[in-house]
Formats: C-alpha cells, sequence, structure tokens
C-alpha cells in the first residue's frame, strides 16, 4: 500500500492549519529525536470545548500530515473525547496503514494534543 | 561484472527486492543458512560439557570457528578471539573489563567524531564515571580525519578508540598510519579498533595493524545476527577484569573465592551461541571462496557506478557525504537529496522494494559535524547489479517528481 497517497501529499503541501497562533490557552512543542521530527501545538479552550487549532513544526510528511489531518478533526471537539483518541483514530483519520517504524511520525501530533490537554488540566 | 545474487536464497522468496542496506546487515548465503539448520537438526548439544558424541562434535565445531576467525584477522593464536553478541558488546567489553582497570581521574580516552554510537557512548561513560577526560577527534568536512596525532595522544592517554570504516562515510581510514604515531606517541596507550564495516572492504592483519583489540559482528559479513567478536592481545586479555560473571567462565568456585579461566573463556559466560558462531565460520569460508580482494573490488565497481548515475542524474542536488569522486567509493552512499525528509524519501522507495535506511545511522555526533540533521543511506555488496543501481536512481526521479 502506498502511504504517500494524494490526500496525505496535498495535505502536507497545502496544510489548513499550520501557523502560529499569537493568543493561545496552551502550547507545547513534542520532538523525536530519533527522526529528527519536531512539533508545536497551539489549542484554544474555552468551556472544554478546541475552539481553534494550529501547529508549527519540522518533520517527514507523514508527521506533518498527520498534524493537519487531526487537528482539523478535533477543532469543535470536547477535549475529554479528545483524550480518549488512540493510534486507531488517527489511523483511520489518515487512511493509511502504517508498519511499527513510521507509526511513531504519525503519532507525535496526537502526542503533542495530549500532552497539551493534560498541561491544562494541571 | 558477475554478481553473487545466486549464492542468496532471499532472493527466491523476494525476487524483486533490491537491497541497499548490508551496512545495516548483509544478506545471508545458502552455505550460512544451511550450517544453521545442520547444527540444529543434526547435533545440537552444548559445548565443552558433554562427554558424548554430538557435544564434541559442536564443541569442535565451535572452536574450529575459533581458529577459522583468528586465521583470517590473522591473529597470532585462536585464544585472542572472544565470541560476543555483536560489535557493541565486544567495545563495552573492552571498556567495562579494561577501561575500568587503567583509566582514572585525570587520563584521557580519545575518540573520533566519525564513531558509530558504539563506539562514542561507553567511552564517554567510562569518562563520566572515572572522571577522565574524553577527547573527541573531529575530522574536515569530508569526514578524513588528521594526519598529524601529536597534539592529540599525549602521555595521559590511556585509551584510544577508532573506527576503521564509517557507516556513514564508508572510506577505510589510515588507521595503519595512526597507530604507527600514536604507539610513538605513547607506547602505553591502548588501540580499540572498531571494524564492523571493514571486514570486507580489505584484507585485515592484526598484527601487521598493531591494534590492541578489535571488534566487529558476524551479521555484517554474511553470517547471522547474534555473535560478534572481540579480537585482544592476549597479554592485555590476561589482564582485564572478567565481563560477565557465571558458567563456563570459572576454573573453581568456593564460598571463599572463585578462580576464573584463562582467556577467551574467561570473557564467555553462559551457553554461548552455538550455532550462530559455527554459522560464522561458515561465512568466512564463504568470504574465503570469493576471496575479500574479489568481495573489495566488485563493491568498489559499482559504487563508482553508483556514484556517476546520481551525479549525472541529480547533479547538486544530491549531497554525498564523504570524498567526492566515483573512485574512491567504497559502497556507502549517506546523502541529502533537495530539502526532502530522509523518512519521506526511504517511504516513496520502500513502494518501489527498495530497502535503505533512513536517519542519523547511529552516529548523532557525526551528523550534528557535517551540519545534516539526518541523512538516507544506500549501500552496496556483492549480490547488487547495475540493475539495482538503475532502479534506485529510476525511484529516486520519482521521489522528486512526487515531493516537489
Amino acid at each position: 500500500m502506498d502511504i504517500y497517497k494524494e490526500i496525505i501529499l496535498d495535505r502536507y503541501k497545502n496544510p489548513k492549519h499550520f501557523g502560529k497562533l499569537k493568543r493561545f490557552t496552551v502550547s507545547i512543542t513534542v520532538d523525536n529525536p530519533l527522526c529528527g521530527d519536531k512539533i508545536t501545538v497551539y489549542l484554544v479552550v474555552n468551556n472544554g470545548r478546541i475552539e481553534t487549532a494550529k501547529f508549527k513544526g519540522s518533520g517527514c510528511i507523514i508527521s506533518l500530515s498527520s498534524a493537519d489531518i487531526l487537528l482539523d478533526d478535533i477543532i469543535g471537539k470536547q477535549i475529554s473525547e479528545v483524550l480518549s483518541y488512540n493510534k486507531d483514530n488517527v489511523l483511520s483519520l489518515l487512511g493509511i496503514e502504517l508498519g511499527v517504524n513510521r507509526l511513531k511520525c504519525a503519532l507525535l501530533p496526537l502526542e503533542a494534543v495530549h500532552k497539551a490537554i493534560n498541561k491544562l488540566e494541571i | 561484472m558477475k554478481s553473487f545474487r545466486k549464492d542468496f536464497p532471499i532472493y527466491v522468496s523476494n525476487p524483486d527486492l533490491v537491497y541497499l542496506d548490508s551496512t545495516a546487515t548483509t544478506l545471508k548465503p545458502k552455505t550460512v543458512i544451511d550450517s544453521l539448520v545442520d547444527y540444529y537438526s543434526n547435533y545440537s548439544a552444548n559445548v565443552f560439557r558433554g562427554i558424548y558424541r554430538i557435544s564434541e562434535q559442536a564443541t569442535e565445531a565451535y572452536e574450529s570457528a575459533r581458529e577459522k576467525v583468528a586465521e583470517f584477522i590473522k591473529a597470532k593464536r585462536s585464544e585472542e578471539i572472544i565470541f560476543t553478541r555483536n560489535t557493541t558488546e565486544s567495545l563495552n567489553l573492552v571498556a567495562y573489563a579494561l577501561g575500568r582497570k587503567i583509566v582514572s581521574e585525570g587520563d584521557e580516552v580519545v575518540v573520533s567524531i566519525l564513531e558509530h554510537h558504539s563506539n562514542f557512548v561507553p567511552w564517554q561513560s567510562l569518562a563520566f564515571e572515572t572522571g577522565a577526560d574524553f577527547k573527541v577527534v573531529e575530522t574536515d568536512k569530508f569526514g578524513t580525519l588528521p594526519n598529524d596525532w601529536s597534539s592529540i595522544v599525549t602521555k595521559k592517554t590511556k585509551i584510544v578508540a577508532l573506527t576503521f570504516v564509517s557507516n556513514v562515510i564508508g572510506i577505510p581510514n589510515p588507521l595503519k598510519k595512526i597507530i604507527k604515531q600514536i604507539r610513538a606517541l605513547n607506547p602505553e596507550t591502548v588501540v580499540v579498533v572498531d571494524s564492523a564495516q571493514a571486514m570486507l572492504t580489505s584484507k585485515i592483519d592484526v598484527s601487521d595493524l598493531d591494534c590492541d583489540f578489535l571488534a566487529f559482528s558476524g551479521h555484517k559479513m554474511f553470517g547471522p545476527t547474534g555473535v560478534g567478536v572481540l579480537y585482544g592481545k592476549y597479554k592485555l586479555l590476561e589482564e582485564s577484569y572478567p565481563f560477565l560473571y557465571g558458567g563456563e567462565m570459572i576454573l573453581s568456585v568456593s564460598v571463599a573465592k572463585t578462580l576464573f579461566q584463562d582467556p577467551p573463556f574467561k570473557f564467555e559466560a553462559g551457553t554461548p551461541a552455538i550455532a550462530e558462531v559455527i554459522a560464522l565460520g561458515t561465512a568466512i569460508d564463504y568470504i574465503n571462496s570469493v576471496t575479500v580482494e574479489q568481495i573489495s573490488e566488485y563493491v568498489s565497481d559499482l559504487s563508482g557506478y553508483c556514484y556517476k548515475s546520481l551525479k549525472q542524474e541529480f547533479g547538486e542536488c544530491i549531497s554525498i557525504l564523504g570524498p567526492q569522486s566515483a573512485k574512491s567509493r567504497k559502497g556507502i552512499f549517506a546523502f541529502k537529496f533537495f530539502d526532502f525528509h530522509p523518512h519521506d524519501i526511504a517511504g516513496i522507495l520502500n513502494s518501489y522494494n527498495i530497502a535503505v535506511r533512513a536517519g542519523h545511522h547511529c552516529a548523532m555526533p557525526l551528523h550534528n559535524h557535517l551540519g545534516y540533521p539526518a541523512t538516507v543511506r544506500a549501500s552496496l555488496q556483492i549480490y547488487n547489479t547495475k540493475e539495482d543501481v538503475d532502479k534506485f536512481i529510476f525511484a529516486l526521479k520519482q521521489v522528486k517528481k512526487k515531493l516537489s
């Protein structure tokens, strides 16, 4: 299966949520030094609901498209629901299957979002 | 150019595989695989302990592999050959068993920036634990070590650990000359060589090289995984502490005291990787039947073709680490391709059934030094063909098309 499908490439080349938010409720940076991937996520949260989200960073196509697709999905959702997301949610959003070595690329944005929400609750 | 593809059964089940990751591990010839099966099917007994026929057969095969290794690297005696799990364990063994004994506060431990983490971190940690200075010798931008070591080695230098062939640059370092200088500057310095990537590039002669230790893995020289080798000068092996304690490595044990075996058994505690050691012997038979010279010549010729093809097709858009000439290439191509992420390049190559490595290849200090966060690495071996190289170039063109 070709994981570099048009939709993935398209989201990499034309992301909808790439950028920095000047005003945000919470922001966090996670990285994977082994791959050289680094992603910063900004969330605006109101009454437990994610109103806006953006991300910045550098990484492979899988990690960056995964970030864009994930943020697109979580905007408007309750943080409690987003916290219950796992690898299956991400893979189904991406619509691809990934081997064990590439899975960590796809899951890095979810890790960032979860860490950001957890930071918020503390 | 005659390829040796037919000797490697993986191509029967994967006829379209373009395997360009031999630096990580080589493919295995049929004779080596058969040798593993032969042990498990016909004489799978433990070594040394059994007073019965198949145990004696296993012991003889195990010890005959030791002799083959000794002969292959021109060690003076087979007792200087210790079987470990891999190069990493061999290098850690030296750091642990001898390093802890001879290095103390104020001494110096020296490595180069070219080192694989397995020949970097054990020494860095040893220096940290003992309070010694950890010195890292830098290279020029092509990955070439300095010619003059007089400002590097001092009277305080206890250990110098160097790679024979970097797994990123892929070019043999002039170790004979460097070791000669080290000996002149400080005859007491212990020289440790990581030769994991060097075993198929040129004939190794430890006496001529005059290193104190030499570490390598079976699986990077057509042998099985799970077996590595440490060569050490006998006197130094005698001087070292044991490594792991337990069965096989003792002479006698009492409540008051334990006496240890002589080298190499002092360092081989527990049941060893018997089948793998025997099959490593078979891998050496295979190498000898082809000859290291012919392997090296084949890989050099194919590397020249690969370098020319890459440069012709992509020019400045591909930057290959190491010396910049077709003639000097020896099978390893770590490169940056446009600004594409190495994982994406490797991922797309995979969809063309091409196996390459992406990342920092366990050489983070070198990547930082040369200014690359990560690279893609393609490596060639005797089962690769010009057709493999052509498929690689074609797939890279598709990568360019897809990601631009």
